[in-house]
């Protein structure tokens, strides 16, 4: 597919860039740049003068690219937030995605289209893998926290370990709560008491 | 627990306060209703998940929904504000080296014009606002249209998100900062930055925050907005009893909501400013209102001058006010007991000290509301 457009991605971090602008260039655009650093997104526009600029939704520097869409300076190219009224459903999408696209100077929608669906299925992937990783973080955590509230409870009732897990869980269950929830506050407490 | 659950995106900010408050201390719940507070990255994060409908009602930056009504910027749709949240609480103030020449320069902390006199001899000043639609941005402008020593200063306005503004300042690439606390605090507090003025120097009574709803969500769900403003004003009137101020700053600080020491929200909640590290603490009057002075109510003047600060028609203008909820304020707050004023503008301005009005309770004290320049603004429209 031929494709000169030139494509802004701002992203802090560098695994995650180089993702989005792998899966850009496998799709056969070639133009692609990376911005690290926030404070430069202002001199990083204007020098490389991007077609379109791709940014996180949760990237707290998009407000930053709303300021610029106001420029006034005649001589500045104006960036819009992607938004088209043709098709709802892909700006949806997007912002669903986690990926929010500012438009310098009003392309065409039949260019444009090609980079955000593209962009929207990278951002998709990362977000499904990050949210994997956090689950696989979350649970490591939990465990470490729930086997923590067990070693209290034999040291201090002198009981077995299937005897204090026995008992987190019935408290749990009683209290209609987690048993994750439960360690928890037993292992604050000890904190607290030692 | 239970209750109807609402997502509720917010910046976290001290104004934020409203909300937490309703839902900590059981506000929202006494209504029924169970707060899932989301906080967002950035406004125009908060406001694309707004218009999508991902939140059902968020605190924004009271000039949100009048661009939202103008079409202006990114996505849009309309949004009401339903209440304001908070009046005033931003702070202006610039890098320490900046802060050494205003100085020598005659500079006084709220003095306004000894403050334009100061900054106007710089080369090139950049200050950060955290938004281009921010009551931060329209004081700002404000004054540097109105300060006869600020005709002509090499004033470049950027914007950066709160968070990075002591940051940014570090690094060299901003000068000087308009944001709301805790973030003035928090710079000066890391040796970043000194404050020169509380916003409320310029206007002494601008709403800073408003809660906002999409227009036809309130319409599909009128007993839920209701039992959320209920909620949200009652929040509000516990926030401004001085008894309840440290409580407020302990509930802010913990680590789910502001996560910062109770040092730094101090004063937004106490209205005690310290203006630079080592410096004595400057009582502020009414720096940040949540309630008192009739702060909640949606006065349509308020939308009407952000509306022509941007620079609307009056078409636009016309829209900008009905986005100021005051009717259903009164329908839904009248009954609580919330003293209502006898009309929903008022003539932005005029108030140079505290003024008894009319209400519906006999009387009511407003204001001051007086600009810096002693200028008022006549809601009344023409044509």
């Amino acid at each position: 597919m031929q494709n000169s457009l030139c494509i802004l991605v701002v992203e802090a971090d560098a695994d995650k860039a180089r993702q989005i602008i792998d899966a850009l260039c496998e799709a056969g655009m070639t133009d692609v740049h990376a911005l690290a650093h926030p404070g430069g997104l202002e001199r990083a526009i204007k020098q490389i003068s991007p077609d379109i600029v791709l940014i996180d939704l949760a990237n707290p520097d998009r407000d930053t690219l709303e300021h610029l869409s106001l420029v006034s300076d005649p001589k500045a190219r104006a960036v819009a937030m992607f938004v088209d009224q043709t098709d709802d459903e892909l700006t949806r999408a997007a912002l669903n995605a986690g990926v929010s696209a500012y438009v310098v100077d009003g392309l065409k929608m039949n260019r444009i289209k090609p980079v955000l669906e593209t962009a929207i299925a990278r951002f998709q992937l990362m977000r499904q893998m990050q949210s994997e990783l956090d689950a696989a973080k979350r649970a490591l955590h939990d465990r470490k926290t729930i086997d923590r509230a067990k070693g209290i409870l034999m040291r201090q009732r002198g009981c077995s370990e299937e005897e204090a897990y026995g008992l987190l869980r019935k408290t749990a269950m009683d209290q209609g709560r987690k048993v994750i929830d439960v360690a928890q506050a037993l292992v604050t407490a000890a904190d607290l008491l030692s | 627990m239970t209750g109807q659950v609402l997502n509720i995106g917010y910046v976290p900010l001290v104004d934020c306060a409203p909300l937490v408050i309703a839902r900590e201390l059981g506000f929202a719940a006494e209504e029924g209703l169970s707060l899932s507070l989301m906080p967002q990255p950035s406004w125009s994060a908060l406001r694309d998940m707004l218009v999508l409908g991902h939140l059902d009602a968020a605190q924004m930056l009271s000039p949100m929904p009048v661009a939202m009504s103008m079409g202006l910027g990114g996505l849009s749709a309309q949004v009401d504000a339903l209440m304001v949240l908070a009046v005033n609480g931003t702070v202006f103030g610039v890098s320490r080296a900046l802060a050494a020449r205003m100085r020598d320069r005659g500079a006084v902390f709220g003095d306004v014009s000894a403050v334009a006199s100061a900054l106007a001899p710089e080369a090139r000043v950049r200050i950060g606002v955290p938004f281009p639609y921010s009551m931060h941005r329209l004081l700002l402008d404000y004054f540097l249209e109105r300060a006869p020593a600020l005709q002509g200063a090499a004033i470049e306005v950027v914007t950066v998100p709160p968070r990075r503004m002591a940051d940014a300042m570090e690094r060299g690439e901003l000068d000087a900062l308009w944001v709301g606390e805790p973030w003035g605090s928090d710079a000066v507090l890391r040796g970043v930055a000194e404050l020169w003025l509380p916003g409320q120097a310029i206007w002494a009574f601008s709403p800073e925050k408003v809660l906002a709803m999409r227009h036809d969500r309130i319409q599909a769900a009128p007993g839920t907005t209701r039992a959320l403003m209920r909620a949200v004003y009652h929040a509000c009137r516990w926030l401004d009893a001085p008894r309840n101020k440290p409580l407020a700053i302990e509930i802010l600080a913990r680590s789910e909501h502001l996560d910062l020491s109770d040092q730094t929200i101090d004063p937004a909640i106490t209205g005690r400013l310290t203006p630079a590290q080592g410096a004595s603490p400057v009582e502020v009057p009414q720096f940040q209102l949540f309630h008192r002075h009739t702060a909640n109510f949606p006065w349509r003047s308020q939308a009407n001058w952000i509306a022509e600060r941007l620079g609307a028609d009056a078409e636009a203008r016309a829209l900008a006010r009905a986005s100021f909820r005051s009717d259903l304020y009164r329908e839904v707050l009248g009954p609580l007991g919330a003293d209502l004023p006898g009309a929903s503008e008022k003539i932005e301005g005029a108030m140079r000290h505290a003024t008894a009005v009319a209400s519906t309770k006999g009387h009511m004290i407003l204001g001051p509301d007086a600009f810096f320049d002693g200028e008022t603004f006549d809601p009344t429209p023409e044509s």
